[in-house]
């Protein structure tokens, strides 16, 4: 029973801690106004990027402000890491990287996805992993932040979307900064190394010269949860010990990996004014994430099939785990970091049962299931939409949506934006599937190595950027067709709901009666469930079923 | 018929009318064949969904004749697809057909109405020379002259004379109405006849775009452009089509990977079974049923579009008389001063009132009849001189020699006394707000200076008309009442009635500045007007009825027309608009669920072959791979047309709050949507299998 201490607890403290995170949210991002000290940090920001940053911006100057910093981000990536060689802070003499390999980094990381067809301890020197990954995996989460305050703004009827500058750099002093350094510190009590030395040189017990990589480690963890990054320090990622050391560890950086999607749901309710529609999307996504945690734990606790004939003593699926969390803590953090677009592993999940395979890439075929930070929510504004469009006409209307008329130009973004991530996916999937590019990299046969090849492309698309691992993924094909998956896959979802909050503000808003089709019932969590589970998951069925369910039932 | 009544069955009056006459066999024979004529992929693209689905059985059309010829053994299985995909797009066609066919009967009594008669045009009014043209040649502005027998070429405007016209051709009323020149009665419509006396007649309406011809192009849907709505919801229906389109596409290089090669019919199959095809089919059909039933309680919108923000309206402006109250007041007491006999003041206000035939003058006259036996008397011997009513003085009565007689309203008489060194007594000026109070209105009888009393002239309201308002407040819609009564008076009534609000003394101006304002806080506002003062109202609100028995600019000025005259009917637009959304909604909910089932039926029959343990999701037990993915096919076919009924008349609907609709439309459609095809597709199954088919 142990067994499932983790997840109860993790869920519980999460959840009560979003509420006040949530409040200091919007004291970071929508200050209604400003104390002595909040005003320092804008003038400070007012002097640093001039006075562009401080006027308000409508949503398409947002969206143009919020690319061209994306761009800017990616361009100095890609040239540090095409450059490591010549950089400081490069002890072990790391060399440059292939330049689709940079590609696809730099990409990954922009986008915060952090799909990484490298191994950090062995590719990257210290310079690049703080200056060029660690400081991107800032400011894209705090892109991310700064997306769904604009989004919330348009909701809340204002025309003026903030500054996109202005809110990233809000994002990342206010928010993300204290809360890396506070993760960090209790990451480095249990243990995790932050260092700048180089790696560790051990002399074994047979006598032979060990060398043991270590570096700023609790700083990139720290932030690489907090951010939903997911990329980490070391190739293992969480599963390292010097990553992940302790029980506590993981617990913390298993509430990390949530937290700060969560507390953006109330950021939402609170900038919007409708705490109860804010308490509506939070129940309902909520409600999948425990759900799917609990299919996880139950299916984990089933020993792999390869061990279920033999006469061993197991009674739960220890393959690819880390002992030191066992099988229900793995498959917590399996949902957790699928469902908001972190990709940290504690385990490989290459070796999860088949049937819990399909937890997590089920989770990134939704990715609203909290979700990425900021555009967890945003991707859920989407079904929220098309909930909205579908039952609403049933209340004799036309759709209304937080008191604004939903209508054919903003379904017409909602659908594009829909139909981007299935696009990516299954287009990806059926390209490699079908060519050499993506049976000669998989490890298995048959639906095994279906799934490896559909998870690649799943967690690109969600810019999840976990991998199913066991696919030999660091090909030119994979860098470049992954690479442009992240690209589409992170920018039209959040551009598109931009635009069409853009429409929405400009509407004249319809005064609510009892006629109104209400967004804050429990009656709406049910249409909202069954759009995401009949728009977003009817699509994937085929591909769930061919491939973890068939490797299930494959016997 | 009674007003009252008329109440009462306004909300079902669209639903039941129909219900005898929802298919005829001279509608269906026509409609089988039209709905082969339009398979013309012309007609087709207008349509997304139906357009794949097509697309798709001509695919499977073309491999079937190719199976045949190479003698292959899949040619009866995919004969058997190509047929049911094919009659799948018939079966969308032939839902439109039918919903048509029951438009076009209407058309076509309405076009034998619009014969090109020869019309008499004036050449001098004065001489009253006239010559023969034909009405089709007659241009606005022409004057014509139609006698007694004659119909009326075109509409008009009534410029001299009073006749007695037969207006059945249109209203299916067979009581004559009365069109006079000025005033609110001056309007005739094309295609009506004169039964008594002569009219000159304004042409007002240009060639071809008379109210007879925009009446037809509309119920026949000639002019159905699409809604809003319509149009948003086509966008998703093919947002839809495109995902499924890419998960079939992209399918089969996936199904390679396991060396299973799927045939093109069952992958079409399949494109056909998830795309929503049951919605695409009878979208349109939804959308020109809603028309019909609006024009079968005798309402002719101008625009598909008026229909549809019929729905969304949320405050309804109506008039107090004759729709609030029944039309006319009566006197129900008489309340004298002090130290004036009741009897008295009931002699005198019936001495005013002998020649006023307007309602309230008559009921006073008969007031002081049953109560006194006060009779009626000739007057002329008295040398008796009326005064008439006017809107200067606000005053009528009688001039008996010296003793001048008059009533009217309290200012009015308050003057006349003044003028004459009386003064009003305070016991009437209680009485008067007394009577205000109570939703009456009074009015003050005085004799030369001496004011008798007043009389309590009493509004009814109809009956049921609160109950009605207190449903139309569930279903989020305020009603405000418009009089010109004062706000005493009409806070009463406005009370008695349970309207949300109400709008007293009110003038056009006040009105249009009433309704801007709604607007400009997001309301959508409907309104019924008839009178020409009306048309600047008519003109702002989003949805307005003008009465058929209206002037020309009301009519003009209306986005529909009441063929009744009868401005309780804006509830039932509404209803009718909400239903036409509610029924889109529902069936695009029962589609998409639909999905769940069929993906049941067909995924696992697809790859048994290769991956045999898939065996275990074949839920429904179905025979066969073949006989699963025919029973998909065959299912999603026949479910169009077990749902035309529901397109065409609509889900239904009460006046209930949002919350209520939604979950009963979700158990129905939604979770109906989620099981019904389990249970349909295995059943077919089972019958395929008996008949001995698979």
């Amino acid at each position: 029973m142990s067994e499932y201490f983790l997840p109860v607890f993790v869920v519980i403290v999460t959840v009560g801690l979003s509420w006040p995170l949530g409040r200091y949210l919007v004291y970071a991002m929508d200050p209604v106004s400003c104390g002595p000290i909040r005003s320092r940090y804008e003038s400070a920001c007012a002097a640093f990027l001039g006075h562009a940053a401080k006027t308000g911006q409508s949503w398409q100057q947002y969206c143009r402000s919020m690319l061209t910093f994306n761009i800017l981000m990616f361009v100095v990536l890609y040239a540090i890491l095409l450059t490591q060689q010549w950089h400081p802070l490069n002890p072990d003499g790391k060399t440059s990287l292939e330049p689709s390999l940079a590609f696809c980094t730099a990409v990954s990381f922009t986008t915060n996805t952090n799909l990484q067809h490298y191994s950090g301890e062995v590719s990257m020197s210290y310079f690049s992993q703080l200056f060029g990954l660690m400081w991107l995996q800032f400011v894209s989460a705090a892109t991310g932040i700064a997306a769904a305050t604009a989004l919330s703004r348009g909701l809340a009827g204002r025309t003026d979307f903030g500054n996109c500058f202005q809110d990233i750099w809000r994002a990342t002093g206010l928010i993300l900064l204290p809360l890396s350094i506070i993760t960090a510190c209790l990451l480095v009590l249990c243990g995790v190394p932050m260092t700048m030395e180089g790696a560790a040189v051990a002399t074994t017990l047979e006598g032979d010269a060990q060398t043991i990589a270590r570096g700023p480690v609790a700083a990139f963890v720290a932030i690489k949860q907090a951010g939903t990054n997911g990329g980490g320090y070391f190739g293992p990622n969480s599963a390292h010990p010097f990553e992940n050391p302790t029980f506590w560890s993981n617990v913390l950086e298993t509430m990390a990996i949530l937290q700060l999607s969560m507390a953006t749901v109330w950021m939402f309710g609170r900038i919007t004014g409708r705490m109860k529609h804010a308490a509506v999307i939070f129940g309902v996504m909520l409600l999948l994430y425990v759900s799917s945690v609990g299919i996880g734990c139950v299916l984990e606790s089933a020993p792999t099939r390869s061990l279920a004939s033999l006469p061993v003593a197991s009674s739960m699926n220890l393959e690819g785990k880390e002992l030191r969390f066992g099988s229900a803590a793995a498959a917590t953090w399996a949902v957790s970091t699928t469902s908001t677009s972190n990709g940290s592993v504690n385990a490989m999940h290459d070796s999860l049962n088949p049937l819990t395979g399909l937890v997590p890439l089920s989770a990134m075929w939704l990715n609203v299931i909290f979700g990425g930070v900021g555009v967890g929510l945003i991707n859920m504004f989407l079904f929220v939409i098309t909930g909205v469009f579908l039952a609403g006409m049933m209340v004799g209307r036309t759709p209304e949506y937080l008191t604004r008329k939903v209508e054919a130009k903003e379904m017409k973004l909602v659908l594009i934006a829909l139909l981007v991530h299935p696009a990516l996916i299954l287009g990806g999937t059926a390209l490699f599937a079908s060519t050499s590019w993506g049976a000669s990299a998989t490890q298995d046969p048959g639906s095994h190595g279906f799934s490896e090849i559909l998870y690649e492309f799943s967690s690109a698309a969600a810019n999840n950027g976990s991998g199913f691992e066991g696919l030999g993924d660091n090909t030119v094909p994979w860098n470049i067709a992954t690479g442009l998956v992240m690209l589409l896959g992170r920018f039209v979802p959040m551009i598109a709901p931009l635009a069409i909050v853009g429409k929405l503000a400009a509407k004249r808003a319809t005064p609510e009666t009892a006629g109104t089709f209400r967004t804050d019932t429990g009656l709406f969590g049910i249409v909202l469930i069954g759009t995401v589970l009949i728009i977003g998951a009817l699509q994937f069925l085929p591909m769930a079923v061919l491939g973890p369910v068939a490797e299930q039932l494959g016997g | 018929m009674n007003q009252q009544t008329r109440i009462g069955s306004d909300l079902q009056h669209a639903a039941t009318s129909q219900r005898s006459s929802l298919f005829t066999a001279q509608m269906l024979a026509p409609s089988l064949w039209q709905a082969v004529r339009m398979l013309s992929p012309r007609t087709m693209a207008r349509n997304p969904v139906m357009f794949v689905s097509e697309l798709g059985a001509g695919l499977t059309s073309l491999v079937t004749v190719a199976a045949i010829i190479s003698g292959s053994a899949d040619k009866f299985y995919f004969f058997t697809i190509s047929v049911w995909l094919w009659l799948t797009v018939w079966f969308g066609n032939f839902a439109e057909a039918v919903a048509e066919a029951r438009g076009r009967a209407q058309a076509n009594s309405l076009r034998s109405a619009r014969k090109d008669v020869t019309a008499h045009r004036m050449v001098d009014r004065e001489q009253r020379t006239t010559e023969d043209v034909l009405a089709s040649l007659l241009r606005q502005g022409d004057e014509i002259l139609v006698s007694a027998g004659e119909p009326i070429p075109t509409d008009g405007e009534v410029i001299e004379g009073v006749a007695s016209v037969d207006e059945s051709a249109i209203t299916g009323e067979s009581a004559p109405v009365i069109r006079e020149s000025g005033g609110d009665r001056s309007a005739v419509t094309g295609g009506t006849r004169v039964l008594s006396d002569f009219l000159v007649i304004r042409v007002t309406a240009k060639p071809g775009e008379s109210f007879l011809d925009r009446m037809i192009a509309m119920v026949e849907g000639a002019e159905r452009g699409k809604t809003p709505n319509e149009i948003a919801l086509t966008i998703v229906l093919a947002g839809f089509t495109l995902v499924f389109l890419m998960v079939c596409t992209t399918l089969y290089p996936i199904a390679r990977y396991f060396d299973v090669t799927i045939d093109v019919p069952t992958l079409i199959a399949l494109l056909v079974c998830l795309i929503p095809t049951t919605i695409g089919a009878l979208l349109p059909a939804i959308g020109i049923a809603g028309m019909a039933r609006l024009s079968q309680s005798n309402v002719m919108a101008m625009s598909g579009r008026a229909v549809e923000a019929a729905g969304d309206v949320d405050i309804l402006l109506l008039d107090k008389t004759g729709t609030i109250t029944l039309g006319n007041r009566q006197a129900s007491e008489f309340r004298a001063a002090e130290g004036v006999e009741e009897r008295e003041l009931a002699d005198r206000a019936q001495l005013s009132s002998l020649t006023d035939e307007t309602a309230e003058g008559r009921s006073i006259v008969v007031l002081a009849k049953t109560r006194f036996n006060i009779r009626g008397r000739e007057m002329e011997h008295a040398h008796a001189e009326f005064v008439p009513f006017s809107a200067r003085t606000r005053m009528s009565g009688v001039n008996l020699g010296d003793r001048q007689i008059r009533k009217g309203s309290v200012d009015a008489i308050s003057q006349f006394v003044s003028q004459q060194g009386g003064t009003l007594p305070q016991c009437v000026r209680n009485d008067v707000d007394a009577i205000s109070r109570a939703g009456g209105t009074p009015l003050v009888v005085a004799e030369n200076s001496r004011v008798l009393g007043a009389i309590f002239l009493k509004d009814i309201v109809k009956g049921g008309i609160k109950e009605r308002f207190g449903e139309l407040r569930q279903m989020g819609i305020r009603t405000v009442m418009i009089t010109g009564d004062n706000p005493k008076t009409a806070a009463a009534i406005a009370a008695e009635a349970g309207v949300d609000d109400f709008l007293a003394e009110a003038t056009p101006e006040a009105k249009l500045a009433l309704i801007r304002q709604y607007q400009h806080e997001g309301h959508l506002v409907a309104m019924t007007g008839d009178g020409t003062n009306d048309a600047p109202a008519l003109a702002q609100a989003d949805v307005a009825v003008a009465m058929n028995t209206g002037t020309q600019a009301a009519r003009e000025a209306g986005n529909m027309v009441d063929l009744d005259s009868n401005p309780t009917k804006l509830i039932s637009v509404v209803s009718i608009g909400k239903q036409m959304l509610m029924t889109r909604g529902a069936l695009t909910t029962f589609s998409v669920a639909n999905d769940v089932a069929k993906y049941f039926a067909i995924i696992p029959a697809i790859f048994m072959a290769a991956l045999p343990q898939l065996a275990v999701l074949n839920l429904m037990n179905l025979a066969t791979p073949r006989s699963a993915i025919l029973s998909a096919v065959i299912f999603n076919a026949i479910v169009i047309p077990c749902l035309i009924p529901v397109a065409i008349r609509g889900v239904k609907y009460q006046p209930v709050g949002a919350d209520s609709l939604l979950r009963q439309n979700l158990l129905v459609y939604g979770l109906g949507g989620l099981v019904v095809p389990f249970a349909g597709i295995r059943l077919i199954d089972l019958a395929l299998v008996t008949l001995g088919f698979v």
